[in-house]
């Protein structure tokens, strides 16, 4: 009698409380359900829920903004570094033959892929066509410049390799001094590093910014809605139920703080593009700015609703807690 | 069902609101607390559902004794009682429907989409199955107490409390609501209701908690 009784009993328990699965369904239906109608109260905020998502725009757009112009230069300074350009310059009086004869040798050396040789005269003539100050050299006997060799080496070298390059050009005896053409990029390129970090420096604070704001509004949120938390704890909801519709609040907002800083960073490119593409040819670049690429798109979209969410969750543990129906 | 062995409530500053109670309500009893406002009536209702908790004595709830609850443990406890209020406490920017629901979301055994049924047999039950659009504010004051107690019962709690439920009511109301009370009471639900009308509960000749000034003063059986 009293088993039966024990499983009639259980299985009245099994009734009451649904299996695992549906308790899932159950669960992500209500978030979903949650999750549609906080999207709903921020809507019906209007203005003041307008403003903070801005905020949340520009902070997030500052920092993704030097990040994307600093990632640009830092691919076109790079490009320019692998180029290894090296110029040659030869003692001054050195002949034509003489030149000539160093140039076939150095086609024999491996690491090097093309050398072109600039006469004294020829150089002359460039020189006085692109400075414009022919009349200046006229005034001179003889001719300043000297003979040059420019070298292109292998495309694959590293910058590591094209110095020991250059010190072994630098030993022939006819040469007076070898240049790295594109050493300032390689000055830049570390410039831009270090640029860089600060980027770093700088989102981190911002990203703060973020948690504060939206910290604060999820403050507001909780205060401006302490009855309905009253009547929730009281009829049993638990503190992640009550903690739930404000930690979506903040999502969203997040996700649309992101959109607007994404949007943002996309209109200031636009507005850049112009002088930078004319900036770019006069240095005999096709470089083009571009919009706000894949990696960083998705940066800007995920980490603006992690933070959303973070945010809200740091002002909602500690401001639900402290409500208690009385 | 419940019972109260010792109990008693001191509220920070000295003031005492409840000496050493004792008493047992079994399971499927309606009985009534009675008393002057400040005779201790409504914390003695809340501490069944840990929104005040005693400072001396025990409580034993469907078995549990509450001092074992930990704070993470009473949302639990509360799905199973079904709370009344004087002001109802309906949420103001929600339907009746909504309000109504609440609870059944709130223990997450529910589907959002399944538990329209429960919502409509509760609202049902008290007689406001129309109005399920209206929001609070489109009611009258009698009417709010019937969606406030539809959502007490939606998720068929095994004890219902009310603390002044008809505070606010003209007598007719008071009884309308009473009889809803005697009615969830007859499928089994345990019913405690506090109220200071006299005159109205005497005539539902039930058992009679009378407080004064924190302590018991009288356990009346109802004559049948």
């Amino acid at each position: 009698m009293s088993r039966s009784g024990a499983r009639v009993e259980k299985s009245a328990q099994r009734d009451a409380r649904p299996g695992v699965i549906t308790r899932l369904q159950n669960h992500a239906a209500l978030h979903f359900h949650v999750m549609t109608t906080s999207l709903g109260q921020l809507g019906r905020g209007k203005a003041g829920n307008l403003m903070t998502a801005i905020v949340l725009g520009i902070a997030l757009c500052l920092p993704a903004m030097l990040h994307v112009l600093v990632e640009r230069m830092a691919g076109l300074s790079d490009q320019w570094r692998q180029s290894g350009q090296m110029s040659v310059f030869l003692q001054m009086g050195v002949k034509d033959a003489a030149a000539e004869k160093l140039a076939s040798e150095l086609r024999t050396w491996p690491e090097l892929a093309v050398i072109t040789y600039i006469p004294a005269q020829q150089a002359l003539l460039d020189f006085k066509q692109q400075s414009g100050m022919g009349e200046l050299l006229a005034m001179l006997d003889d001719n300043p410049l000297p003979g040059v060799l420019v070298v292109q080496p292998q495309p694959d070298l590293t910058p590591a390799q094209l110095q020991p390059l250059a010190s072994r050009m630098q030993s022939q005896s006819i040469v007076e001094l070898v240049q790295l053409d594109m050493e300032w990029a390689q000055r830049l390129h570390a410039m831009l590093l270090l640029v860089e970090r600060g980027v770093l420096v700088l989102g981190s604070l911002l990203v703060l910014a973020v948690l504060f704001v939206v910290g604060n509004t999820i403050r507001l949120a909780i205060e401006s809605r302490r009855d309905e938390i009253e009547v929730v704890k009281l009829i049993g909801g638990s503190d992640a139920f009550v903690r739930r519709p404000f930690l979506y609040y903040g999502m969203w907002f997040g996700l649309f703080g992101g959109l607007l800083a994404w949007l943002m960073v996309n209109i200031l490119l636009l507005l850049l593009k112009q002088p930078v593409a004319e900036l770019a040819g006069l240095y005999g670049s096709d470089f083009q700015l571009g919009l706000v690429d894949l990696r960083t798109t998705l940066l800007l979209l995920l980490c603006g609703p992690l933070l959303g969410w973070l945010g809200a969750w740091l002002a909602a543990y500690h401001h639900l807690r402290a409500i208690e129906p009385s | 069902m419940i019972e109260f062995n010792r109990v008693s409530k001191r509220y920070p500053g000295g003031r005492e609101a409840l000496l050493d109670i004792n008493f047992k309500v079994e399971a499927g009893e309606m009985l009534f607390l009675t008393g002057h406002s400040g005779a201790g009536k409504s914390t003695l209702l809340k501490m069944i559902p840990l929104i005040e908790r005693p400072s001396g004595g025990e409580i034993i709830v469907d078995g549990r004794a509450l001092n074992k609850y930990k704070r993470r443990q009473v949302p639990q406890l509360r799905r199973d009682i079904g709370i009344i209020f004087q002001d109802s406490k309906l949420l103001a920017d929600r339907n009746v429907f909504d309000n109504v629901a609440l609870p059944l979301l709130v223990s997450g055994d529910n589907h959002p989409r399944d538990v329209g049924r429960r919502v409509r047999a509760a609202l049902d039950k008290v007689g406001l199955l129309k109005r399920e659009h209206d929001f609070p504010i489109q009611l009258s004051g009698g009417e709010q107490q019937r969606v406030g107690i539809a959502r007490a019962v939606v998720n068929r709690p095994k004890v219902l409390l009310a603390d002044e439920p008809t505070g606010n009511l003209d007598p007719e109301l008071s009884r309308e609501i009473m009889s809803l009370f005697e009615q969830f009471n007859q499928v089994g639900v345990t019913v405690l209701v506090a109220s200071h009308d006299l005159e109205l509960i005497s005539s539902m000749r039930k058992r009679m908690l009378i407080l004064r000034g924190g302590r018991l003063l009288a356990d009346e059986r109802g004559a049948m």
